[in-house]
């Protein structure tokens, strides 16, 4: 069983998204994180990149295979966390907090699951 | 529906994190790869390794047998002996590798990858007409747990096994018997991670309570349980051949660079093997990289210049090194040490260089 927070909404690549006015946290879930293994690698966009929905804008890679991240909505990047690139095992300690990932400045409003829905497609 | 091995709910209790492996629900991971690849190098880890597949070779013709139906010569082996062979078709291609024990005179054990059970167990049956053997397939019988590290002696010292006086005279690439809750359980000073350490096989009636006699005298020595996620980047480091990664029908024993374990004899299944590879035969190599992007298998190798000249079978990047390493097939003339080549790491490129395997030697111990 892993965590899926109700506060979040959900992508079918397995990543969360935290809305805040216009800009939007994005992250790996813990059910991403546990199934990749321990993450040593983690590749971010640039800060000012501008992104469509749906684009490889990054990968997380453990020992044993490579996940890409999706940009789960479009708009620009105005934030890439730096922690996670010095010390990727954050993703799989803390993926919904320190483990972020991007925030994005979107310019449509995403299309996303809810946790219920998202919990769903994990079949937790 | 997946096979379980007779250790699958102590896995499942412990919280394993668990992947199809050869049509087995094995464990990954526990709880994290890293961890468990650290504890083999540092102090322990036990796997469950009962997937595995085991043969046995009796009769008065086992020797004569094995030295026709194996690449190397197994009639040279005494009691309680070991010795890595590889199972070669008749056009010098690896069938499978394995590791061949001698038990007795006229008994022999074969321990082959469990993805190519179906397909060893035939080659040897096929190739019994004329030798008074007889060939049986004993996978079903036997639990295998593997202990290796550094503490893995002191573990299995300690573990409620009747062992003999000499147990911590036992060589690498020697087993020995043991007793545990009546039973014999055959100990061997194997492995497949670089580190020291120990097999056991065990009756499946007995596997759970080895399992738990193991896993508390571990806890006393640092050791984790391990998944094959850390199995397979330890070996990796120790420079070890991975079965349908470097090794396949499709090279041969040099190109993999075993040609030490096909041995000149009169007639054996394979022979074409000990004939030189012609002279552009892409040869086995290992690379290193710089960062922490590794170069993963089906890649591709380029020359400086910029030609694809290879493929990447195996890499990660190393948990005990802290940098990417690799396994490549590449043509000869970029498989010189410290050549430079470039490895299309989805799609950007990563420099490399040929390094001598394995990358990661353990200090020696005494014995």
């Amino acid at each position: 069983m892993s965590a899926v927070p109700d506060t979040l909404l959900y992508t079918k690549d397995h990543e969360w998204i935290a809305i805040d006015g216009d800009v939007a946290t994005v992250g790996i879930t813990e059910h991403a994180a546990e199934a990749l293994g321990d993450v040593v690698f983690v590749a971010l966009p640039n800060v000012g990149d501008s992104i469509s929905h749906g684009a490889i804008v990054g990968e997380v890679e453990s020992t044993k295979s490579v996940g890409e991240i999706f940009a789960p909505v479009a708009g620009e990047v105005i934030e890439a966390n730096s922690d996670v690139v010095s010390a990727p095992d954050t993703v799989n300690a803390d993926p919904y907090g320190a483990g972020w990932l991007i925030k994005v400045r979107f310019t449509e409003q995403p299309d996303a699951l809810d946790a219920a829905a998202y919990r769903a497609l994990i079949g937790e | 529906m997946s096979k379980h091995t007779p250790l699958h709910a102590a896995h499942e209790r412990a919280g394993a994190s668990f992947t199809d492996f050869a049509g087995y629900d094995m464990p990954v991971r526990y709880e994290s790869d890293l961890v468990e690849h650290h504890a083999v190098r540092e102090s322990a880890g036990m796997f469950d390794l009962s997937h595995m597949a085991e043969i046995s070779i009796t009769g008065a013709g086992a020797p004569d047998f094995l030295d026709y139906a194996l690449s190397n010569r197994l009639s040279v082996l005494e009691d309680h002996q070991a010795k890595y062979s590889l199972l070669l078709n008749a056009e010098g291609g690896v069938i499978d590798d394995l590791i061949v024990y001698r038990l007795s005179p006229e008994r022999y054990l074969i321990v082959a990858n469990a993805a190519n059970r179906d397909s060893a167990v035939t080659a040897l049956v096929q190739r019994t007409a004329g030798f008074d053997v007889v060939v049986s397939d004993e996978s079903d019988e036997w639990a295998l747990i593997a202990v290796q590290g550094p503490h893995s002696r002191t573990i299995i010292s300690e573990a409620g096994i009747d062992l003999p006086e000499d147990f911590d005279e036992l060589r690498y690439y020697r087993m020995t018997t043991g007793t545990f809750n009546a039973e014999q359980v055959l100990i061997a000073r194997t492995g497949y991670t670089g580190e020291d350490g120990y097999e056991v096989y065990v009756s499946n009636a007995q596997a759970q309570a080895l399992w738990d006699e193991l896993e508390a005298s571990g806890a006393n020595h640092g050791m984790r349980l391990c998944g094959l996620a850390c199995r397979d980047t330890l070996r990796l480091e120790a420079g070890m051949p991975l079965y349908g990664h470097e090794l396949s029908l499709d090279w041969t024993p040099r190109q993999a660079g075993l040609g030490r374990a096909v041995v000149a004899k009169e007639s054996f299944v394979g022979m074409p093997a000990l004939e030189p590879d012609p002279t552009d035969a892409r040869v086995l190599v290992g690379l290193v990289g710089e960062g922490k992007r590794a170069p993963r298998a089906g890649y591709s190798v380029r020359s400086i210049a910029g030609d694809t000249i290879g493929e990447v079978t195996s890499g990660a990047l190393s948990p005990t090194l802290g940098y990417p390493i690799a396994m490549a097939y590449v043509d000869p003339q970029h498989a010189d040490v410290d050549t430079e080549l470039v490895v299309d790491v989805r799609g950007s490129d990563v420099g490399v260089r040929v390094q001598p395997l394995p990358f990661y030697q353990r200090k020696k111990a005494a014995l």
